[in-house]
């Protein structure tokens, strides 16, 4: 293994299924899903792709300004997010589509902000996963303070299922690199925060390798801050899901904070703004393409004659009719109004801001609606 | 009544919150045991425990961040910024995060946070120990800035940011701490987004906040000796801005100084100055003046006093402005 370089392509990591299928266990992880709960991650990830390539194909034909691909990161969202319990909360950062997929989020709710419809379309408190997070690792510190409440609520190590709950904060590589997640990390050793933190090393911050990052495995990080840390490969769901399990019932049951590093890869761009083809090589490509996520799912779920061959017709036709009533739904998502987004800012409106809403609504009057018509919505810029 | 320095008045406030919501933390550097390096939080762990007065690592950004959490949880923080210098390393989580969350939701979410910061100069400090950052976050929509000059206010003021379902930045007069004033603890508190006249007066309209308003002060008294009548407005809130107040005290005068430590260029008095002109520019006889800190970093400390707006920058700007 390489241990002074975070991106040894030689790695020792918990896998549970082989690229090509098979089943292998570690002493400390085995698999427990049964076939029924495996063809249901094969359905997930097969879904969570197509919304993935259908949002990126909008965003080519200029329906959002922007999409941040999971494509190849599939089963490090879905085998986390099917870890979760119900009383568990996530803070994702903006590519964590299919662990949204997971906690029953609206695909055409993510897109809402590719598109610029608003700036989050989705309520936290319900669905439990909180507004996606720009800013790189910024939400890491929003998770671990919101374990913190959780551990001051009591619902943290009463050992009643129903009661105790934890959080996942989902961070990428580069985030790594930033202050905030090393601020996290002392804060939620320091309180013993029920909080798993889940870094899919997806080798590229944009253009910058892991090597830019990490001089050591990504996994090594946490113990400088004196809480586990692993890695999984992050493209095998049995075991993401597995460890997730494992380190959000640690977390639950009162043991403090974990680190999981999904070694993983990015298929596609960073964003649809930036061209891979520019900073690595198509070989590195070609060789992730051998450890598809869903291509071993398949593999075993034909080889155990698990399901039959008509499953995988009918999740073909599912995301099918998914694609397309995404794309339908995101076509017709309405046009925001700017004279709206006064009322958001505060709580409590303060006089001046109602007075600039007053003047705009004012100002817009003396258009008239042909003058409307010709107003064309204005592309921001995005960054 | 009780008479108590600025930090006993903020005390008491901040006991007075822990006390009527449960769901009220504080969290900060030194802030338990040591009671805050100004002792402003002084034996508040003891009655209400670590759980509830935190001891936070030494991370600002930390220390907002996390409080950012909390608030989605459910919870009141309240973060004590050690310095107003140490400000910046939170400056991402304040301008990115808090300020924007209930935006960003929609209205969905509401960030209930204070993040009280002592400020300004006059203690002879080191650097980064005096700034005033206070027009950085003024000109952050989503947040709410405001800083008492006197006891009084003080004690009442930080119970209604604590209170408050926005984000509220809370400037504290760090040079004022330790000095005393009439605390009323059963009047109905004015609001808190309210300006106060702090002394009457008809030749000129003087506006300070925080540590200018006793110079302020002085200076009016002194002006009196020389037959001229100030009006000194205590802004007490700083975003949003109590034009209302602003504006007839500008329209009876007809002369407005405003007066504050940070540097003038891009600084609060630039925006006060605009939006007077805006609203009262057929009331005034003189432009605008603003009485500040000069476009320098805060200066070695044995030049402070020299740099700070004292009572004679104050009556030189008096001069200016009845000399249109």
């Amino acid at each position: 293994m390489g241990e002074m370089s975070g991106s040894s392509t030689d790695v020792d990591f918990i896998q549970l299924l082989t690229p090509e299928g098979t089943l292998v266990s570690s002493d400390e992880y085995q698999n427990t899903c049964t076939d029924e709960q495996i063809a249901g991650f094969y359905r997930d990830m097969t879904l969570t792709r197509r919304i993935d390539t259908e949002a990126t194909a909008l965003q080519r034909q200029g329906e959002l300004g922007l999409w941040a691909s999971c494509l190849g990161q599939e089963a490090a969202q879905i085998g986390s997010g099917r870890a979760l319990g119900g009383q568990d909360h996530v803070f994702p950062t903006y590519r964590e589509h299919g662990v949204a997929w997971t906690l029953g989020i609206d695909p055409v709710d993510l897109l809402r902000l590719f598109r610029g419809v608003d700036l989050g379309g989705w309520d936290p408190d319900q669905t439990r996963f909180n507004l996606y997070t720009i800013v790189i690792g910024a939400q890491t510190l929003h998770a671990t303070g919101y374990a913190m409440g959780l551990e001051r609520d009591g619902l943290v190590g009463t050992g009643d299922p129903d009661r105790d709950a934890a959080v996942i904060g989902y961070l990428g590589d580069g985030a790594t690199s930033q202050g905030d997640v090393s601020e996290a990390f002392v804060f939620a050793a320091s309180y013993n925060a029920p909080v798993v933190f889940i870094c899919q090393n997806n080798q590229w911050a944009i253009s910058e390798p892991i090597e830019r990052q990490s001089r050591i495995p990504l996994y090594r990080r946490s113990a400088g801050f004196g809480f586990p840390g692993v890695r999984v490969d992050g493209n095998d769901v049995l075991a993401m899901y597995a460890v997730t399990q494992q380190a959000l019932e640690r977390a639950r049951s009162g043991s403090g904070p974990s680190f999981i590093e999904a070694y993983t890869y990015r298929m596609g761009a960073h964003t649809t703004s930036d061209d891979p083809t520019k900073y690595r090589l198509g070989d590195e490509v070609e060789h992730w393409r051998l450890k598809d996520p869903i291509a071993r799912v398949k593999a075993y779920l034909v080889r155990n004659g698990a399901v039959t061959e008509d499953y995988f017709t009918e999740i073909d036709a599912e995301a099918d009719d998914l694609a397309a009533d995404l794309r339908k739904r995101c076509l017709e998502l309405p046009e925001p109004r700017l004279v709206d987004a006064f009322d958001h800012v505060y709580a409590e409106q303060t006089p001046y801001l109602e007075e600039q809403k007053a003047n705009y609504a004012a100002y817009l009057d003396t258009f008239t609606d042909d003058d409307q018509e010709d107003q064309l919505p204005v592309q921001g810029g995005v960054r | 009544m009780s008479r108590l320095t600025i930090a006993k008045a903020l005390n008491a406030g901040l006991r007075r919150a822990l006390e009527a919501d449960p769901k009220v933390v504080l969290a900060g550097e030194d802030i338990g045991k040591l009671g805050g390096v100004f002792r402003v939080t002084e034996g508040l762990q003891k009655d209400f425990g670590e759980a509830r007065v935190i001891d936070s690592p030494l991370a600002e950004s930390g220390i907002v961040g996390t409080a950012v959490g909390m608030a989605l949880r459910g919870y009141r923080p309240v973060c004590e910024m050690q310095f107003d210098g140490f400000t910046m390393p939170a400056f991402d989580q304040i301008v990115n995060q808090v300020a924007k969350m209930r935006n960003r939701s929609a209205g969905r979410l509401k960030m209930p946070v204070v993040i009280r910061i002592p400020y300004g100069g006059g203690i002879g400090a080191v650097e980064h120990h005096s700034e005033s950052p206070e027009a950085y976050f003024c000109h952050t929509p989503g947040l709410k800035v405001v800083s008492p000059s006197n006891a009084h206010d003080a004690y009442w003021m930080i119970q209604q940011a604590v209170a408050s379902d926005d984000p509220v930045i809370f400037f504290e007069p760090k040079r004022r701490y330790h000095e005393r004033g009439e605390v009323d603890e059963h009047t109905e508190p004015q609001p808190l987004h309210t300006s106060s006249v702090v002394r009457p007066g008809s030749d000129v309209t003087v506006l300070a906040y925080g540590p200018m308003v006793k110079v302020c002060l002085d200076a009016a008294t002194a002006a009196e000796d020389e037959g001229r009548s100030l009006e000194v407005i205590d802004l007490r809130t700083l975003s949003p801005l109590d034009m209302t107040m602003i504006t007839e005290s500008a329209q009876k005068t007809g002369r407005v100084i405003i007066v504050h430590e940070a540097a003038v260029s891009g600084g609060l008095g630039g925006e006060i100055a605009a939006r007077i002109g805006e609203h009262c520019f057929y009331s005034l006889e003189a432009p605008v003046l603003r009485v500040g800190g000069f476009d320098i970093p805060y200066p070695a400390s044995r030049l402070e006093e020299e740099y700070l707006p004292d009572l004679d920058r104050v009556l030189d700007g008096v001069d200016r402005s009845l000399a249109f």
